[in-house]
């Protein structure tokens, strides 16, 4: 016999059929019936935010630093809305989450009823699907259909919203929860179509000049080891995107680092002058082609993603393949291995003196765009520099937007995927400390650093109160320029440094007391020399959350930037210089 | 996007017949700047799908794109662009059209026959035609009206369905 429960007990049981160990929510008069019904459960741990915005970033951190679906439940009104952020910063992304979202009465619904919104007419543009129950006893399959689509093919956010009746506790129907989920009307792509990944080996063999195009879809099909292989076996130089990033070790030799708007000068040239690119779950987005009718003129384009939406939406693929990334590869990777013919190892060779010379000239490491660090001018390179070096490259790293952002994806080597979480394609301010906070739920032991600016940290800076409730030992690391710094970079490079609206006039607060009010740790650095061994105390404190707050170079710019409307060759590679 | 000289495309959609399905359909259109030409939807034989024709002007590598983007909907079963092969294409006009002296009801009536339409309703002073064709014919018909007056035009969207054998279904 099937357990007589309410739609608010079967909602909160169905979530833990569905695997679910953390909720991120925030309650409100429409969800009452479910937070009850939270209340009276062990299996789930709710976590509560300060702003529903929060609960979405941090369900969305969570889920970037396992694999697994992250989950969120709001009130009706401006809970939801609220949220909006948060799912369009998933959407974007393709991070698998499911919001649950209360609803007035089925009754009032169309009514202007008090906190009313349509959630899903609202969220429609920036969901991959959303549901609405209509009866308690329809709850266990949405539920289940919703974590099945949010989590397969290409993933995304799903919203469920919940009128308030259906999760009456005098309504009880019986419990069960499905078995599989079938979707007549939705089958992902379950491997790649073998003649077009023949198609891919015979434009391998004849490149001369390769490079392997690695996206975000690498690290969220788990096919970053399968990827590395296939580079390895091939010997082709690597490049990542940002959102590709620790896909391919940061410091392996393959690795040409991130391409794109402010991608290093040898992964760019490298672009631009390949005659094979293979595309591993990237997206070819604007951010990282620079013009795109100049875009790599002499390459052939081999282009794999779960989504066929993907491919030729922006550029032209020559050889399309649809498919979830791993198995491709692990394909390609049989091909190679059950054949003895490989690409011109002479050609292969005269490519890789290319990229090393290209890397000689003007890599970020060896041919530092900036000068040196000295007393209080302290560049932001060299934050994140110190910070590598403190963490071991091992610290789980978020990030906000903006300078500090690129510096973090620049300068600190991201040795494995799920490594570093940021919010790429909608490029969300206010991502960072929240998507820390889901992070540290899901790794308590990790080290979590958030590497945030002044701007971007205000956004979400009402988390602080959530990390004292639940003991988040997340490290802050804020650049602070005093500055909207990118947007005053575009000033000085495009608007003869008309500061529109990107300073606060002697506004910021004192970030340190701030911390202190929290009851968390603040440190205020302000020398270069003191920098590093400052930021080690801070990182000793494990069981603390720690606000470091760094006086950085307002002047600072981030390099290379490519030029708009050029082609990927096409960048400045410091302040006077350009290709 | 849609350039003046752009083919007029016929997307034929089978949907799940769901609340929420059809502003899907609609959204994505205007959330990446598509247009729709036309469109019409009802249940099919089988009331837990609707079958949905939308017509849009635009190149193939938009029109490649709307596909992808529909068949990306978790509700969409299938799309089909009937317009690149052999296919039957037909749109219903209900037009109520002034006549009120004898001349101009002899005319109305006449244009009506050569267009194979049938005069539904009558009043002392209009008719309410009904014509089915493609959307040139209901074009031309209108055109031959010449001076009389159209009161008010219904057209339902072009439907269309391929000539073959092969069935459009689960
Ligand atoms: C929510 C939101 N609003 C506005 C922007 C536009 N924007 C991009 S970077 C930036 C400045 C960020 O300043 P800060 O966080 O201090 O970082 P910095 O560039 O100074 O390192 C702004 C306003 C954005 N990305 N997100
Ligand atoms: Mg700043």
């Amino acid at each position: 016999m099937a357990d007589m429960l309410s739609g608010g007990d079967i909602l909160v049981r169905s979530l833990q059929d569905a695997g679910v160990d953390i909720l991120f929510g925030y309650p409100g008069g429409a969800a009452l019936h479910i937070y009850d019904a939270i209340f009276r459960q062990q299996a789930i741990r709710h976590i509560l935010v300060r702003h529903e915005q929060a609960a979405t970033h941090a369900a969305d951190g969570y889920a970037r630093a396992t694999g697994r679906v992250g989950t969120v439940l709001v009130t009706s009104g401006p809970g939801a809305t609220n949220a909006i952020t948060g799912i369009a910063t998933a959407y974007m992304d393709s991070i698998p989450m499911v919001v649950i979202s209360g609803q007035v009465m089925s009754h009032l619904i169309g009514a202007d009823a008090f906190q009313e919104t349509d959630m899903l007419g609202i969220s429609r543009p920036v969901v991959k699907h959303s549901f609405m129950v209509k009866r308690p006893e329809d709850i266990p399959a949405i539920i289940a259909r919703s974590f099945y689509i949010a989590r397969t093919g290409r993933p995304g956010p799903v919203v469920v919203d919940i009128p308030k009746d259906t999760t009456h506790p005098h309504l009880k129907v019986p419990y069960t929860y499905p078995e599989a989920v079938q979707i007549r009307s939705y089958q992902p792509t379950v491997r790649g179509h073998a003649g077009q990944i023949k198609k891919a080996m015979a434009a391998i063999l004849q490149a001369k000049r390769p490079v392997l195009y690695i996206g975000g879809g690498t690290v969220l099909g788990n096919a970053s080891e399968p990827a590395r292989r296939l580079a390895e076996l091939l010997n082709f130089p690597v490049t990542n995107t940002l959102m590709g990033l620790g896909a391919i070790a940061g410091d392996d030799p393959r690795n040409l680092g991130m391409l794109g708007m402010h991608g290093t000068y040898e992964a760019n040239m490298a672009m631009h002058h390949a005659d094979l690119i293979i595309s591993l779950g990237a997206r070819f987005d604007d951010r990282t082609t620079n013009a795109t009718e100049k875009y790599c003129p002499d390459a052939t384009i081999v282009h794999v993603d779960i989504d066929p939406a993907s491919i030729s939406k922006t550029v032209n693929a020559h050889v399309p393949i649809v498919g979830p990334l791993d198995r491709v590869v692990e394909e390609m990777i049989r091909l190679l291995e059950s054949s003895d013919q490989r690409p011109d190892p002479a050609a292969l060779e005269q490519w890789w003196q290319q990229c090393h010379s290209w890397r000689a000239q003007h890599g970020l490491f060896v041919r530092p765009n900036h000068e040196p660090s000295q007393g209080s001018l302290i560049k932001p390179q060299d934050v994140i520099k110190t910070l590598y070096r403190v963490t071991e490259g091992d610290a789980i790293i978020t990030s906000d937007v903006g300078q500090h952002q690129m510096f973090a994806a620049q300068y600190y080597h991201f040795n494995r995927p799920r490594q570093w979480l940021n919010s790429g394609g909608l490029g969300t301010m206010g991502y960072g400390l929240p998507a820390a906070m889901g992070a540290q739920f899901a790794y308590p032991e990790a080290t979590v650093a958030c590497v945030t600016g002044e701007g971007s940290i205000q956004m979400c800076i009402q988390e602080l109160s959530t990390c004292t409730q639940y003991h988040l030992p997340v490290k802050i690391v804020n650049l602070n320029n005093q500055a909207l710094g990118m947007v005053r970079q575009w000033q000085d490079m495009q608007y003869e440094g008309r500061y529109s609206e990107s300073l606060y006039e002697e506004s910021l607060p004192d970030f340190v007391k701030l911390a202190e009010s929290y009851g968390h740790v603040g440190v205020k650095i302000t020398r270069f020399e003191e920098m590093e061994g400052q930021m080690r105390e801070a990182f000793a404190l494990r069981d603390r959350l720690v606000f470091i707050d760094v006086q950085v170079d307002p002047a600072e710019h981030v390099y290379p930037m490519q030029i708009a409307t050029g082609s990927m060759r096409d960048m400045w590679i410091n302040k006077t210089e350009r290709t | 996007m849609a350039t003046p000289t752009a083919p007029v495309r016929i997307l034929s959609v089978l949907l799940e017949n769901e609340p929420g399905a059809l502003s899907r359909v609609v959204g994505l259109f205007s959330q990446r700047g598509y247009n729709i030409d036309s469109l019409n939807v009802a249940p099919t034989e089988d009331r837990s799908l609707s079958r949905l024709t939308l017509t849009t002007a635009c190149d193939d590598a938009v029109v490649e794109q709307i596909t992808k983007q529909l068949n990306k909907l978790v509700d969409v079963v299938k799309v089909q662009d009937i317009s690149e092969g052999p296919h039957i294409e037909r749109e219903l006009m209900l037009i109520k059209i002034r006549a009120r002296s004898p001349e101009s009801r002899t005319e109305v009536a006449r244009c009506v026959q050569i267009f194979r339409g049938q005069i539904i309703d009558v009043a002392p002073s209009y008719y309410t035609c009904l014509l089915v064709g493609d959307g040139t014919k209901l074009d031309a018909f209108i055109a031959a009206l010449g001076d009389i007056r159209v009161l008010e035009v219904v057209r339902s969207g072009l439907s269309g369905i391929a000539r073959s054998e092969k069935a459009m279904s689960l």
